[in-house]
């Protein structure tokens, strides 16, 4: 999987959960949970559509890896088969 | 012969709209199916029928709308025998129908079997397809704006009816939450991502316990008595994306694993937001659980979702100083909980033993 086709498969997700995203319009170097209202209950089906998806399992313990977007497509695109 | 009647689905909802029925004549249906879509100020809710029998005549049409109360349909119990029916009954076999009836109502894609024929010997005419053509295309769930508008009509009346009518107290309690972080941790790193916990669950765990010994926190106040509920339905405070919240319950959480009340937790969020509660969620919340620690703040003061009589409001777990058991002086991850709660049902003395309880089982994790 490319790098675009993964961040389209993360922000997909996302929209998933938080219809009222505008992509073009997130900071891939800022803090997710800081542009989008996110709970711990949207975060955790974040993480469960992301591993639904790409079969990639996060611990608990790699959450603070995946703070902004792109860190979450390095830890994703170091994972994803 | 058995009544189905449109059952209150909340406090602040005094009549609905029938969207759809989802049994026909002849159907048996069984205690706690859903049978019709109601539209409700605050959302489209499944309704659920309580007891078993075989549907006899649907009386209200989609499209209606209908004060709580009103007889929606007959049922037959089960082993009774259809009497004198108050229209003549649809012949066993065929219905009776037009041709172009028929035909239109192909096109149109309606079950003529649910549709009340006024023709000759009950026959469906093409008027009557039309007709419910007609009324299914202004039987659609309010558009958002509309459910917004309404959700805050019904959001204003409740709570200026509970700030009138109840007279609240607060009270709050710093609670250390060092072992329950650890215990959520740890028991997280042994799961795969699909049975993880959050800590919400365990807060629903805790108030539910809670309650156990403190009953007059947990029921209704209604017609200047308090009806105390032996189980917990915990209402869920659950904020919608577009805005405006909505509570409904999970059932008898007292008697759940914390694996049972998450798995609960994350289905209601998640009907929730597309719009397919019960209405059996929606109408019997004994106490209300609100968490806005999540936004940050530290505490939150809850306003009672009448006919309850308390609320339980969960802020943030944030490190603060801390003077531990022998005295030390620590950093200790600190959740701040509120009680609001109805003077009229309890005292404070009592409030505040509930949260002193409620903080000995968060101290317990591994007991919840």
């Amino acid at each position: 999987m490319t790098q675009d086709e993964l961040r389209k498969v993360v922000l997909a997700t996302l929209l998933s959960i938080a219809p009222e995203v505008e992509a073009d319009e997130l900071r891939a170097d800022k803090p997710l949970r800081n542009q989008v209202d996110l709970d711990s209950m949207d975060w955790l089906n974040f993480l469960l559509g992301l591993h639904e998806k790409l079969a990639v399992d996060i611990p608990e313990a790699d959450y603070a890896k995946l703070v902004t977007l792109n860190d979450a497509l390095a830890y994703l695109g170091a994972r994803v088969r | 012969m058995l009544e189905f009647k449109l059952p209150s689905i909340g406090s602040d909802m005094d009549e609905g709209k029938l969207l759809e029925w989802k049994i026909k004549p002849g159907d048996r249906v069984k205690k706690g199916q859903v049978v019709a879509i109601v539209d409700t100020s605050k959302a489209a809710v499944d309704v659920e029928i309580w007891f078993d029998g075989t549907v006899h005549e649907l009386l209200i049409e989609p499209g209606a709308t209908i004060p709580v109360g009103t007889v929606l349909a007959t049922l037959l119990a089960p082993g009774e025998k259809a009497g004198a029916p108050a229209r003549p009954a649809p012949p066993a076999g065929r219905r009776k129908i037009s041709p172009a009836a028929r035909k239109r109502a192909e096109a149109l894609g309606i079950d003529v079997d649910t549709l009340a024929g006024s023709g000759p010997g009950g026959a469906v005419t093409l008027a009557d397809v039309d007709a419910a053509a007609a009324q299914r295309s202004s039987s659609k769930p309010a558009a958002t704006s509309d459910r917004q508008a309404e959700m805050r009509k019904a959001i204003a009346a409740a709570m200026s009816r509970s700030k009138r009518e109840i007279p609240h107290y607060y009270l709050a309690e710093a609670i250390a939450m060092e072992r329950a972080q650890a215990w959520l941790s740890e028991a997280n790193a042994g799961r795969p991502i699909t049975g993880r916990l959050l800590m919400a669950a365990l807060q629903l765990k805790a108030v539910a316990l809670a309650l156990q010994k403190y009953p007059e926190m947990n029921g209704f106040f209604r017609d200047s008595a308090f009806q105390p509920v032996a189980a917990a339905h915990i209402g869920v405070a659950i904020s919608m994306r577009q805005g405006g919240l909505i509570a409904p319950a999970i059932h008898d959480v007292g008697e759940k694993t914390l694996d049972e009340v998450m798995r609960d937790l994350a289905d209601l969020v998640k009907r929730a937001r597309a719009g397919s509660l019960k209405s059996s969620e929606m109408s019997d919340p004994t106490i209300t659980v609100t968490n806005l620690g999540e936004q940050g703040v530290e505490a939150v003061y809850g306003v009672i979702y009448p006919p309850q009589v308390a609320l339980v409001g969960f802020g943030r777990i944030t490190p603060r100083p801390w003077v531990d058991a022998a005295g030390g002086l620590t950093v200790a991850p600190v959740l701040t909980a509120s009680l609001a709660a109805d003077h009229r049902v309890s005292d404070g003395h009592r409030g505040a033993l509930f949260l002193a309880e409620l903080r000995d089982w968060l101290q317990q994790p591994e007991k919840l």
